[in-house]
């Protein structure tokens, strides 16, 4: 499902902490909302969700305006930064949750329930965790379960707010990587939510800049990285040169392929 | 997840001075609790049973019991479901005078019980504001069981707020949120998200309502009007025993009451333990 957003505003008392915002995100497509803390990109995320409601402005759902749409009816997948898991479930009753709250006509049977959290589980690779509680698994196996729950009632969009924020680096790496191969098989719409431009350019077929509630830049991560349009953006992904330091370690990769490095002649610019 | 439960006695612990501890905790509550409370036993004793039999299954007895544990849930339950959504709307929104109705509900705590039970049969006496108008449409509240209720949810409210108003302030609006999103309407959300979280808390409030409301005195007599076998509870009774000079048939009724209080604080434990386990953090 494609999603656009038109003309957003909103204000927190005097902030104005999103001016007037226009994007489309295609259907298909795993979206970046890249951005330092504070410049609006999670309450935009909030905002497509029905999370928070915008001053003014529309969110589009497949072109049918939506900003109406309570957050039930939105049909999107939300995955927390700090997962969101309910304590007293198990692993299969977090997952089971969304279709264990369907009206009776819709819910399904509890052996298809139990197919459907199995499969769920087999995606996120977790199968065995399927009686722990969430206090009882590390911080990675969290954020994966929240996502196979989410996944579990079968919306268009998934939406997600910082979601390895709260992970060490190397967890962070694999689950981002692991996140990426699951897009490539599910093909849903996906937006995230990231100030770690590593994450962004690595992972998202698309980049979206934000910076102070406006939209700096929107491209491939290979557009943005080689024209960058504002200095904001150039700055942001370091793209100036940095000394000694980034000569050595500078390279910024997509899926694997090295999309720029810092070379030794580019120092003097 | 048992296994981590097994007895603290049998376990090596980081912190020092466990038995120092341990002692002393045990000389506190023997000082404080226990060797009271045996005295009571040990008084009751001298009885013999089968006069203690015959004082404590004498009907009057038995009426008053009934009316003080029958008053004391009651009372206790209209506090849990009560006190439960005062502490959601001090827990959950921003309002003007919130601060003013925070200080509100530890006045129960406050006044003299006696100072409560006045104001309250002045208030619902039939000549009173508000008693004057359920009098006409024929309930009596003042000098009825209903008046006992009353006063007993009044001094029991406290207990149930402050003891649910921590937990939902720390529980994360998130889930909520992500329950939203799930496709949960309101009381779906309340009923699998947020109350099985609150529960333990709302267990203990209940029975620390219900244990206050068991042992009340002060605020019940006067709103009460203490007619035998209708309106008089078991904690009068054995001030009536006392003076009297019948201090085994006082204690006598208090060892009942104890026992009673006893296995039904036991069994709220036990049904807290059994929720609270699903809630516990055992990593």
């Amino acid at each position: 499902m494609s999603i656009e957003v038109r003309n957003i505003k909103k204000q927190f008392g005097n902030f104005q902490a999103l001016d007037d915002v226009n994007l489309d995100f295609p259907s298909g497509e795993l979206v970046a909302l890249l951005g330092p803390s504070g410049c609006g990109k999670t309450t935009l995320l909030r905002i497509i969700a029905g999370l928070e409601k915008a001053d003014s402005g529309q969110v589009l759902f497949h072109g049918e305006d939506a900003s109406e749409r309570h957050v039930r009816e939105r049909e999107v997948g939300f995955v927390f930064q700090h997962y969101a898991l309910f304590r007293h479930m198990t692993v299969f009753e977090n997952i089971a949750f969304g279709l264990r709250v369907r009206p009776r006509a819709t819910r399904p049977a509890e052996a298809e329930i139990t197919r459907k959290v199995g499969e769920l589980l087999d995606l996120v690779q977790l199968d065995w965790l399927a009686n722990r509680y969430p206090a009882q698994l590390s911080g990675g196996q969290r954020q994966r379960i929240a996502l196979a729950r989410a996944l579990a009632v079968e919306h268009k969009v998934l939406l997600l707010d910082e979601p390895f924020g709260a992970l060490d680096a190397k967890v962070r790496k694999d689950l981002r990587r692991w996140l990426r191969r699951l897009h490539d098989e599910l093909h849903i719409t996906s937006i995230f939510v990231t100030h770690d431009q590593e994450e962004a350019l690595e992972v998202a077929d698309r980049v979206v800049l934000v910076n102070r509630g406006r939209v700096e830049q929107v491209g491939t991560p290979q557009e943005v990285v080689e024209r960058p349009a504002t200095s904001f953006v150039a700055d942001f992904l370091d793209l100036h040169d940095h000394g000694p330091a980034w000569l050595i370690q500078a390279k910024i990769r997509h899926r694997g392929q090295v999309l720029w490095a810092a070379a030794p002649e580019r120092r003097s610019a | 997840m048992s296994s981590t439960r097994t007895l603290l006695l049998s376990r090596h612990s980081v912190l020092p001075g466990f038995g120092l501890a341990l002692g002393y905790t045990l000389l506190y509550l023997s000082l404080i609790v226990l060797i009271p409370l045996s005295a009571t036993f040990v008084k009751a004793a001298t009885l013999g049973w089968e006069s203690f039999w015959q004082i404590v299954t004498a009907p009057r007895v038995v009426a008053s019991l009934r009316l003080t544990f029958g008053a004391s849930l009651v009372a206790a339950t209209l506090n849990a479901v009560f006190g439960l959504l005062v502490a959601w709307v001090l827990a959950r929104y921003e309002f003007c005078g919130k601060k003013l109705i925070d200080a509100f509900v530890d006045l129960p705590f406050a006044l003299p019980t006696a100072v409560a039970g006045i104001a309250l049969t002045a208030l619902y006496a039939g000549n009173g504001l508000i008693g004057s108008l359920l009098e006409p449409q024929g309930i009596k509240v003042a000098f009825t069981p209903i008046g006992i209720t009353v006063a007993l949810t009044f001094i029991g409210l406290p207990f149930v707020v402050r003891t649910v108003q921590p937990v939902l302030e720390d529980l994360e609006a998130e889930l909520e949120e992500a329950a939203a999103c799930l496709g949960a309407n309101r009381l779906q959300t309340f009923g699998r998200v947020v109350l099985p979280a609150v529960a333990p808390a709302l267990l203990t409030g209940f029975a620390l309502a219900f244990a206050r409301a068991v042992g009340e005195y002060g605020s019940v007599v006067f709103i009460a009007g203490n007619m035998p076998m209708v309106s008089e509870i078991a904690p009068l009774l054995i001030i009536t025993k006392l003076e009297q000079y019948d201090y085994a048939g006082a204690t006598a009724i208090a060892v009942v009451m104890l026992i009673i209080a006893f296995v039904l604080l036991l069994a709220i434990n036990v049904l807290q333990w059994w929720a609270g386990r699903r809630n516990a953090e055992d990593n």
